[in-house]
C-alpha cells in the first residue's frame, strides 16, 4: 500500500495574473479523514479542480496512489479514484435516482447505447454499498437534500473511489441526517477510502476531521491536527487576523422599552411570546429550525398577522397592516436569506442601499439622483464595503459584503429596531467579525437590536440576554454571561429530538 | 397496475388527451362531423408537418434551448433545392431531393449548432440571429419567388396517397398522404434516439443540469451540435413534405410557424426550462392545436375566434406548465433568471 493516496507536491495556479493559489502541499493517507478549511476566495475550490483535473496547475505535479501527473484530466482523475461531491451534488434533478447512478459508470465505460435492466443493475449495487434505501424510480429532484447527497455519495463510490472531496457538505443538512452522514464517512474509512472535507465551519467538522490543513489567500498556512487548535487559532489561520472574544456588554439602559411583546400569537407558528426589548440592547432569539423563531421575526416586522397578543412600540400598542407600518414604526428588518429576500443582485449597490429610504429621496415626486449618489457613498464608506464604484452590481460582492449592503439598505431608514434573522450565515469569518461590530455600535448609538440565529458562539458573545425558543414558545431565559456554549446547544436539542425533522 | 393509473392520472399527457376528447366531443355534437373517416384522414394529413416541425422544436427545448429558426432553415432549404432541381430541368425520383434537402439541412442544423455548442449566448437569440440569416439569404441572395412548377417527382410524391376516405353522407374524399409514414418514421427513430442511446440521455441530462451533465463525462459541446444537425434535418424534410403537399413552391409559407409549434410542444408538458417531456405529450400537443385550427370550421366559428381560442390554449396550457415548475421548487430560480 502507497503512503500516501494523494499527495499535492507544491501546486501554483493563477488566473489572469491573480495568484490563486501558491505552492501548496496538500498530503492525504489512504483511509484518513482530512479537513480542508478556508475563507471564501481563499483557493479553497481553486485547489479542489486542480486535484480533481479540471484546472491545470501552473507548476507542481499531484501525485494520486504514488503516480505522479503534471496534466490531470477529470477522466484521469476518476480513473484514479478521486471523486469530488460537489456542493449542488452534480445530479440531474428530471432524472431517475436510478438513471443519475447509472449513466457515470455506464459513459465511463463508452457505451453508446442504453440497456435499462443494466442501468438498474447498476444502481442497486450503488445503493447497497452505502445500505441506501430509496426508490429508484424516483426523480431525484423530488428527494430530500440528504438523499440527494446520498446519491452522489453512492455514485461517487460505483468507480473504485480512493479518495472522495466532499464541498460543504453538511451546509443542508439537519444534525440528525448530519450524524447519518458521518456513519457512513467512518465506514468509509474503514475500507480504506479517505474523505476530504471542504469547509469554513470548524464546529461542524471537528468531531470527525483526523487532520486539518487550512489555506489563506492561496497559501496553506496550517496542516495540524485537531487537539492543536481551538476556535480562535482556527480563525486566526483561517484569518490572518486576531478578533478578541469578549462579550457584548451592555451600558446604561433606559427604562422605557422600545418594543413589547405581550402574549403574541400566530396560529400554526408560536404561541404566547412575551418579551421587552429596551434600547441599546442586543436581545438574541435561538431556537432550531422550525421553532417558531423566523416566524417570530416576521410577526416582528409586520409582515405575518398576529392572532391574538399585543405589540407595542415605545408604549404604544401597535397592529400592523404590513411591512411599510412596521417600517413606518421604526423597525427594519435583515432577512435569513438575503439573496432571495434581502437584495436586488443585479441591481447596483448604490439602488440597493437606499431602496428602503426612497420615499425620502423624492423631491416634487422625481427620484433625486444626486441625493442618491452622496447618501450611498457615505453608507459604502461607514460600512466599509469593499467596492471600487457603488454602481456595481450587487451580486459583484461576497457574501460578507451583501450581508453589509442590507445592513445599511436599514440603516439608511434610521431605525429605533432592527431585527436580524440569521445575519452572519453563509458569510466568512473576517466578515462575520466585522458584522458583529457594527452591531455592537448600533447598540451602543441606542438600536435596540434583535438577533435571531442558531449560531450559539454567536448569541452568547454578542448578545446582552438570550431568549430559546422550542416549540412555537419561549421555554428559557438565559444570560449569556454565565452560560456555556455547551449548555445553551443542550437547552436548545435537549429532550426534544424530533423537533431537528422539522423543516 | 393500479400504480401504473395512478402515474398516468398524474401526467400531464393525460390531461391534454382529456381536452383533445373534451373539444372533440363538442365539436361532433355541434356538426356530427368530427367522427367521420375523411375528417379524420384531413386531421392526420395536417398533422404531418406540423408534427414534424414539433419533433424539432422538443429535441431542442428538451436539451435546456430554445429554437425559433426552423421554419427559416426548412424554406431556406427546400427552396434552394427546389430551385436547383427546377433550373436544372430535373426529371428522375424524389430520393434526389430528399437527399439534397437532408445534406442542405444538416448543414443549415450545424451552422446553427457551431453557434450554440460554441458561445454561451442563450439559443433563443442565437436562432432568432439564424433564423434571419437564413430567411435573409433565401430572400435576397437567392431573390426568392414562387415556383409555381416544381418537379414531378416532388408532385407525385406529394398526390401520393395510401387510401381514401370518403364522408358517406356528405361524398367528401380525403386521402392519407404517404408523408404521414415519414411522421412515423421519425417518431419512432427519435424515440429510439432518446430512450436507448447514451446520445439521447445525454440530451436530457443536459437539459436537467448542464454542468452536471459534464462533469459526468458528456460531452457537451459534442451533443449540442449533433442534435441541432438532427433538428436540421427534420426541419428540412418537414419543409420538403409542405412543398411536395402544395404542389409549388411558397418561400414564405412556413414562416411564423414557430410559435404555434413551440406552443404545441410546451401544451404537452414539456417543461420550457429543458429536461422534462415526452414525444406522447408533444403528439398530443400538436393534435390539440391542430384540432383547434382545423375543425372549428366545422361549428361554423368564425376565423378570428380560431385565433382567439389558439391564443388562449397557449396561455392556458404554458400557464399550468409554468406553475408546475414554481411548484417543484428548484424550478423557482429557473424561473426567475
Amino acid at each position: 500500500m502507497v503512503e500516501n493516496v494523494l499527495a499535492v507536491r507544491g501546486v501554483s495556479k493563477s488566473f489572469a495574473g491573480v495568484q490563486a493559489l501558491s505552492d501548496i502541499n496538500l498530503d492525504i493517507r489512504p483511509g484518513e479523514i482530512h479537513c480542508l478549511a478556508g475563507e471564501n476566495g481563499s483557493g479553497k475550490s481553486t485547489l479542489i479542480k486542480v486535484i480533481s483535473g479540471v484546472h491545470d496547475p501552473d507548476e507542481g505535479s499531484i501525485e494520486i496512489n504514488g503516480v505522479p501527473h503534471t496534466r490531470l484530466t477529470p477522466v484521469e482523475a476518476i480513473a484514479a479514484g478521486v471523486q469530488v461531491i460537489y456542493q449542488d451534488f452534480s445530479v440531474f434533478p428530471n432524472l431517475t435516482v436510478m438513471e443519475n447512478l447509472a449513466l457515470n459508470t455506464e459513459l465511463a465505460s463508452k457505451r453508446k447505447l442504453v440497456n435499462w435492466r443494466r442501468f438498474r443493475r447498476i444502481a442497486e449495487q450503488a445503493v447497497a454499498k452505502i445500505d441506501f434505501s430509496v426508490d429508484l424510480d424516483q426523480l431525484v429532484g423530488r428527494l430530500s437534500v440528504a438523499d440527494k447527497q446520498l446519491v452522489a455519495i453512492s455514485r461517487a463510490l460505483m468507480s473504485d473511489a480512493k479518495l472522495i472531496i466532499m464541498d460543504e457538505p453538511t451546509t443542508a443538512l439537519t444534525k440528525k441526517e448530519v450524524d447519518a452522514l458521518f456513519r457512513i464517512i467512518l465506514d468509509l474509512k474503514a475500507r480504506g477510502i479517505a474523505t476530504l472535507f471542504v469547509s469554513h465551519k470548524l464546529e461542524e467538522v471537528f468531531e470527525i476531521s483526523e487532520r486539518f490543513t487550512i489555506i489563506r489567500n492561496g497559501r496553506a498556512v496550517a496542516t495540524c491536527l485537531p487537539e492543536e487548535l481551538n476556535r480562535k487559532t482556527f480563525t486566526q489561520y483561517m484569518t490572518g487576523r486576531d478578533f478578541e472574544d469578549a462579550h457584548f456588554q451592555v451600558g446604561e439602559l433606559p427604562a422605557q422599552p422600545v418594543l413589547e411583546a405581550r402574549g403574541l400569537t400566530v396560529n400554526g407558528a408560536f404561541s404566547d411570546v412575551s418579551f421587552s426589548l429596551r434600547p441599546g440592547e442586543i436581545l438574541g432569539i435561538t431556537g432550531l429550525l422550525g421553532s417558531g423563531r423566523t416566524e417570530l421575526a416576521m410577526t416582528l416586522f409586520g409582515a405575518y398577522r398576529k392572532d391574538a397578543g399585543e405589540l407595542l412600540v415605545k408604549g404604544s400598542p401597535v397592529q400592523f397592516a404590513g411591512i411599510r407600518g412596521a417600517i413606518a414604526s421604526g423597525i427594519g428588518y435583515v432577512p435569513e436569506d438575503r439573496l432571495t429576500e434581502g437584495l436586488f443582485l443585479e441591481r447596483t449597490i448604490a439602488d440597493n442601499v437606499v431602496i428602503a429610504q426612497i420615499d425620502q429621496l423624492v423631491v416634487g415626486g422625481l427620484f433625486d439622483r444626486t441625493r442618491k449618489g452622496t447618501s450611498a457613498a457615505e453608507w459604502v464608506r461607514d460600512l466599509k464595503i469593499a467596492t471600487p464604484d457603488p454602481e456595481n452590481a450587487a451580486n459583484t460582492l461576497s457574501g460578507g459584503n451583501q450581508q453589509r449592503i442590507v445592513l445599511a439598505k436599514w440603516l439608511a431608514t434610521k431605525p429605533d429596531i432592527l431585527i436580524l434573522n440569521g445575519p452572519t450565515v453563509g458569510v466568512d469569518i473576517g466578515s462575520k467579525h466585522d458584522i458583529h461590530e457594527i452591531l455592537r455600535e448600533l447598540a451602543r448609538a441606542g438600536i435596540a437590536v434583535i438577533i435571531i440565529s442558531d449560531d450559539i458562539p454567536e448569541v452568547i458573545q454578542n448578545c446582552s440576554r438570550v431568549l430559546l425558543m422550542k416549540a412555537g414558545r419561549i421555554t428559557d431565559e438565559v444570560d449569556p454571561a454565565t452560560v456555556t456554549e455547551h449548555q445553551l446547544a443542550e437547552l436548545m436539542t435537549g429532550e426534544s429530538d424530533q423537533e431537528g425533522e422539522r423543516r | 397496475m393500479s400504480q401504473l393509473v395512478r402515474k398516468a392520472i398524474r401526467s400531464n399527457e393525460f390531461y391534454v388527451f382529456l381536452v383533445i376528447a373534451a373539444v372533440c366531443l363538442l365539436i361532433q355534437a355541434r356538426s356530427g362531423q368530427f367522427f367521420t373517416a375523411n375528417n379524420l384522414v384531413d386531421l392526420a394529413n395536417a398533422m404531418v408537418v406540423p408534427g414534424l416541425f414539433a419533433i424539432g422544436a422538443f429535441l431542442v427545448i428538451v436539451s435546456g434551448g430554445i429554437d425559433v429558426s426552423f421554419p427559416a432553415l426548412a424554406s431556406l432549404a427546400v427552396y434552394a433545392v427546389t430551385r436547383l432541381l427546377v433550373d436544372s430541368h430535373y426529371q428522375g425520383g424524389i430520393l434526389l431531393p430528399f437527399a439534397l434537402v437532408i445534406g442542405l439541412g444538416a448543414v443549415l442544423g450545424a451552422f446553427n449548432g457551431l453557434f450554440t455548442s460554441r458561445l454561451t449566448v442563450p439559443s433563443l437569440i442565437i436562432t432568432l440571429g439564424t433564423a434571419n440569416v437564413f430567411s435573409g439569404v433565401m430572400q435576397g441572395a437567392l431573390s426568392s419567388v414562387q415556383i409555381p412548377k416544381i418537379p414531378p417527382a416532388m408532385a407525385d410524391f406529394g398526390r401520393g396517397s395510401l387510401f381514401v376516405a370518403t364522408n358517406p353522407v356528405s361524398g367528401l374524399t380525403s386521402s392519407m398522404p404517404v408523408s404521414f409514414l415519414i411522421l412515423l418514421a421519425v417518431l419512432a427513430a427519435v424515440f429510439f434516439l432518446l430512450r436507448y442511446t447514451m446520445f439521447g440521455r445525454g440530451v436530457f441530462a443536459i437539459g436537467g443540469d448542464g454542468s452536471a451533465a459534464a462533469r459526468a463525462g458528456f460531452s457537451v459541446r459534442w451533443t449540442k451540435f449533433w442534435l441541432y444537425v438532427i433538428v436540421g434535418v427534420i426541419a428540412a424534410v418537414a419543409g420538403l413534405i409542405r412543398t411536395c403537399g402544395m404542389g409549388q413552391m411558397h418561400p414564405t409559407n412556413l414562416l411564423g410557424m414557430e410559435m404555434m409549434v413551440i406552443a404545441a410542444v410546451v401544451l404537452g408538458g414539456t417543461a420550457i426550462t429543458g429536461g422534462t417531456g415526452s414525444l406522447t405529450g408533444v403528439m398530443l400537443g400538436t393534435l390539440l392545436i391542430v384540432i383547434v385550427e382545423n375543425s372549428m370550421i366545422l361549428l361554423g366559428i368564425p376565423t378570428f375566434w380560431q385565433q382567439f381560442s389558439l391564443g388562449l390554449l397557449i396561455i392556458v396550457g404554458t400557464g399550468i406548465s409554468a406553475l408546475q415548475i414554481a411548484r417543484s421548487g428548484n424550478g423557482l430560480r429557473a424561473a426567475l433568471r
